[in-house]
Order: C-alpha cells, then sequence, then structure tokens
C-alpha cells in the first residue's frame, strides 16, 4: 500500500514539475526551473501538508471550544475566552517563535518530561502553532454560527423529546455548518498565506524552498514562481469552496446567487 | 530567574533591554499608522473603480485585489523589497552607474502591507456601498448635486459609519502583520524582541513579553474602536 502512494506521489511530482516548467517558460529561463524546479513543488507538498493537517485537527478542537465559549459556566467558559482573545490579538509570527525559541530555553524541562523530541522539530512546532492559532479563529466561526441559529430549533427539539446531545448533533450542527461554510473557506486561505510563515523557522515549504533558491542565485524569478503557485493554490482552494457551497445549499432558494449588477 | 534579574533585564539603560524594547513597539506603532490611510484610501478608491470605473479601472481593480489577498504577506513584502531593490538598481545602473540604491525598510513595509491592506480595505468599501439605499442617490440627484457631491456630502458620511467594524478589523490584521517586517531588518517589536531574546539567550521571556505588548496594543485599539462605533451610532435608533 505504502509503495503504491509512494509511486502515485512520485509520478504526481514529476507530472507537476514538468507542467509548471512548462508554464513558467514565458517568466525566465528554463534553466532556473531544471535546477530548482523539483524542491519548488516538493515546497509545495509540505504547504498543502501544513494546511490539511492543521486546518482539520483545528477544526475538532475549533469546535469542541465553540461549546465552552458558549457555555453557560463561567469557570469552563473563561479559559477558553482568555485563549481565543490572546491568539487572535497577537501575530502568528510571535506564536511561533514564542513555542520554537521558547522551548529552547526550556530544553531541560522538556528532555525530563520526554517531550524534547517534539519541541526541538521546526515542523511540530509549526503544526502545533498553527493548529491553535486556527482552532482559536475556527471557534469564533463556530460559535457565531451556531448563535446564528435560531432559538426555535432548540425549542423545536425540545418539544420532539430529542435529548440535548441529539439536538446538537441532528438539529444544530447541520444548520451552523452551512453557515459556518463561507468564513471556514476564507479562514482556510488565510492558513495556506499564513503557512509561509514556516519558513522562517527553516521549515521548508514553498516560501522556504523560493528563498533558499533565492539566496542561491539572487534571481528574482524564483519568487515571482512561487506567487504564482500561491495564487494557483489559493484560487483552487477557493473554487473547491464555491461548488461545496453551492452543493451543500441546494435546498435554499438562491443562496448563493451573486447579487445584481448595481446592487 | 529571580524577579531582580528579570527586571534588570527589563530596564532602561545600560545592559537592559527596557528601552530597546519601547522604541521597536512605538516603531510598530508608527509603521502602522502610515500605513493605514495609505490603504484605507487606496482601499476606497479600488471600491470605486470597481462600482463606477470603466472597463479597464474595473478589471485592473479586479485584478489587484485578487492578487494581493492570494499572496502570502510575507511574499508580498520580498516582492516589493526585493523587486524594487533590482529595479531602481537596473534604472541607476544605466544613467548614474556606481551608485547604490537601497531601499529603506520603512518604505518597503508601508507599499507592502498598504496594498494588501487596500486590497481587503476594497472588500470592506464595497460591502458598505451595498448597505447606502438607491433613494439616497435619487434624493442627492433631485437636490441637485452633482456627482462628486453626491458621494462627498450624501454617501460617504453614511458609507464611513457602516463601514466602521470593518476598518477596525483591518486595523487589527495590519498591527499583527507589521511584525512582519521584522525580516527585513526593521528593529520594530518583532526585531527588537528577537534582537533582545538572541543577546541573553532568554527566549522565551521576551517574546512573552512581545505576545503580551501586541495584545495589549490590540486591546487598546480594539476599545477605541469600540469607542467609535458607539459615537458614530449616536443620533441613530437602536438596532436601526
Amino acid at each position: 500500500m505504502s509503495e503504491i502512494i509512494a509511486s502515485v506521489t512520485g509520478q504526481l511530482h514529476a507530472a507537476l514539475v514538468a507542467l509548471f516548467g512548462f508554464l513558467f517558460i514565458p517568466f525566465g529561463d528554463p534553466e532556473l526551473w531544471e535546477r530548482y524546479g523539483n524542491r519548488i513543488v516538493s515546497g509545495l507538498g509540505i504547504t498543502i501538508q501544513i494546511v490539511i493537517i492543521t486546518c482539520t485537527i483545528g477544526t475538532v478542537l475549533g469546535l469542541i471550544a465553540s461549546f465552552a465559549l458558549a457555555s453557560g459556566n463561567r469557570w469552563l467558559r473563561a479559559p477558553f475566552r482568555l485563549f481565543s482573545y490572546s491568539v487572535r490579538g497577537t501575530p502568528l509570527l510571535v506564536q511561533l517563535f514564542l513555542v520554537y525559541y521558547g522551548g529552547l530555553q526550556f530544553r531541560g524541562t522538556l528532555e525530563a518530561l520526554g517531550v524534547w523530541w517534539f519541541f526541538r522539530e521546526a515542523w511540530y512546532c509549526v503544526l502545533l502553532t498553527y493548529t491553535l492559532n486556527t482552532a482559536a479563529y475556527q471557534a469564533e466561526i463556530f460559535r457565531g454560527a451556531i448563535a446564528a441559529v435560531p432559538q426555535g430549533q432548540w425549542e423545536a427539539s425540545r418539544a420532539l423529546g430529542i435529548g440535548r446531545w441529539q439536538a446538537v448533533r441532528l438539529v444544530i450542527l447541520p444548520q451552523a455548518m452551512v453557515m459556518a461554510l463561507r468564513p471556514l473557506g476564507n479562514e482556510v486561505i488565510l492558513m495556506i498565506k499564513a503557512s509561509a510563515l514556516a519558513a522562517l523557522v527553516t521549515v521548508l515549504d514553498l516560501m522556504g524552498e523560493a528563498r533558499y533558491a533565492y539566496s542561491r542565485t539572487y534571481d528574482f524569478t524564483i519568487y515571482i514562481y512561487a506567487a504564482v503557485l500561491y495564487l494557483i493554490l489559493v484560487e483552487i482552494t477557493r473554487r473547491i469552496w464555491l461548488v461545496l457551497e453551492r452543493r451543500l445549499t441546494r435546498h435554499i432558494p438562491d443562496a448563493t446567487a451573486s447579487p445584481p449588477p448595481g446592487a | 530567574m529571580s524577579a531582580s534579574e528579570l527586571l534588570s533585564l527589563l530596564s532602561f539603560g545600560e545592559g537592559g533591554w527596557g528601552d530597546e524594547l519601547l522604541k521597536g513597539a512605538l516603531l510598530t506603532i508608527a509603521l502602522a499608522v502610515v500605513t493605514f490611510p495609505f490603504g484605507i484610501g487606496l482601499g476606497l478608491l479600488l471600491a470605486l473603480a470597481q462600482r463606477s470605473g470603466g472597463r479597464i479601472a474595473r478589471s485592473l481593480s479586479v485584478t489587484f485585489t485578487w492578487v494581493f489577498r492570494g499572496l502570502p504577506e510575507l511574499l508580498t513584502l520580498f516582492l516589493v523589497f526585493y523587486g524594487a531593490q533590482i529595479g531602481l538598481r537596473q534604472l541607476f545602473a544605466t544613467i548614474a552607474p556606481g551608485v547604490i540604491i537601497e531601499i529603506p525598510a520603512f518604505l518597503a513595509g508601508v507599499v507592502a502591507l498598504g496594498v494588501v491592506n487596500a486590497s481587503y480595505a476594497s472588500e470592506v468599501w464595497l460591502g458598505a456601498f451595498t448597505a447606502i439605499p438607491r433613494g439616497q442617490y435619487a434624493a442627492a440627484a433631485a437636490l441637485g448635486l452633482s456627482r462628486s457631491q453626491t458621494l462627498r456630502l450624501v454617501i460617504f458620511p453614511q458609507l464611513l459609519r457602516v463601514a466602521l467594524p470593518g476598518i477596525g478589523n483591518l486595523w487589527m490584521v495590519l498591527l499583527k502583520d507589521t511584525s512582519l517586517v521584522s525580516v527585513i531588518s526593521l528593529t520594530e517589536l518583532m526585531r527588537a524582541t528577537q534582537v533582545a531574546a538572541g543577546a541573553t539567550k532568554q527566549y522565551f521571556v521576551f517574546y512573552v513579553l512581545a505576545f503580551g505588548v501586541y495584545l495589549a496594543i490590540s486591546a487598546i485599539s480594539g476599545e477605541a474602536f469600540g469607542h467609535l462605533e458607539r459615537r458614530s451610532a449616536r443620533g441613530r435608533e437602536r438596532g436601526a
């Protein structure tokens, strides 16, 4: 199985190198792509991995946190509020450096706890920081979406004798998810863009590989290549989200119809 | 580490990093304050071009916002910083060879963060425009106001009130994005923190401190915008 996956990703990688090499002919010297195309495409893979891993775990954590944020219990709500507020009020770059370099200072303690292998690797620090960061933003998205489900839906569930947990799962969440869809798409795009910061702590994502190639060649075109790839990635994500949105709101008339021109 | 050691680390003057960090924080605020009107203003122009410009102006504006909303801010910063440097160098190589041009990091920061901010601002303005009832335009026309008068005297004051929450958000995003300019060696708060942390090896202390300072600036800005929003809603019915 893993051999098949390796062979498929290998072929996909080669195909992408060839495809983008062809695309980039008008931008500059083909030799540049020949030397760095492989690295750039694998950097793109790392960028996609960062976004998929952190956004997925972030969704799960964000959902849990959103219920805590909306909870009636003050002692449950307070720590999540503080977390969400401070994550959203500070730059991701500071958070990333706090985890990566801050961990360095506590090497002894972390070794004693047996988690030094985790904080030593920039890759894990990036995944941890980004997951917590997107979880905070997604928690706010879900909190808003759940609050936007009309109160009558809760009452109707109670009247039907459905338990609280079942009401959440069968009645509230499906409606909230539809409302959360658009801001979630924006959050994924923000994460694609934010993932570039990983390059600053030595992770070789798309930005990291572009920086590496630039430091070797001082050829500015490499940044243009990277820019084009980021734009393609963001545009594909946006379109996937449009399709998803249309599909999930089929039952709502005109939910995604564009406003009339000039409105 | 004892409390007195910590205090001397953060003291002002010789051996302490307090003054360096304060200077950095002030530079962060200065960068955001200078960039913000530029971003908001350019954003309004972009929005106007998309609403009422000709075909060329419209597609230029759409492309501009599409590109700068899609690129990582860090990459935009590199494109502006290195791109302008290389462009100017080539320009000067032909007319005045031997002259070495350095782009000030502050200026590169203002331009890069400004264009990104403007792209998001154009969306905020466009959204606000849709909230202005058409009757306002009709009434202005009935009063014999010209197009620019209508915009300046009738639409803009209402637009500002509608757009204010979005503008507050843009300020918060901009404030956080200023930390990126540290990578082109502008000694704002983030860079000052890196220098202090690297020199003393007290990484955790200094990054926690920076975290706190950014949080404090965000909290104060949040209060200020909340105040502005309440003020701009004066004289309006509740819930209107």
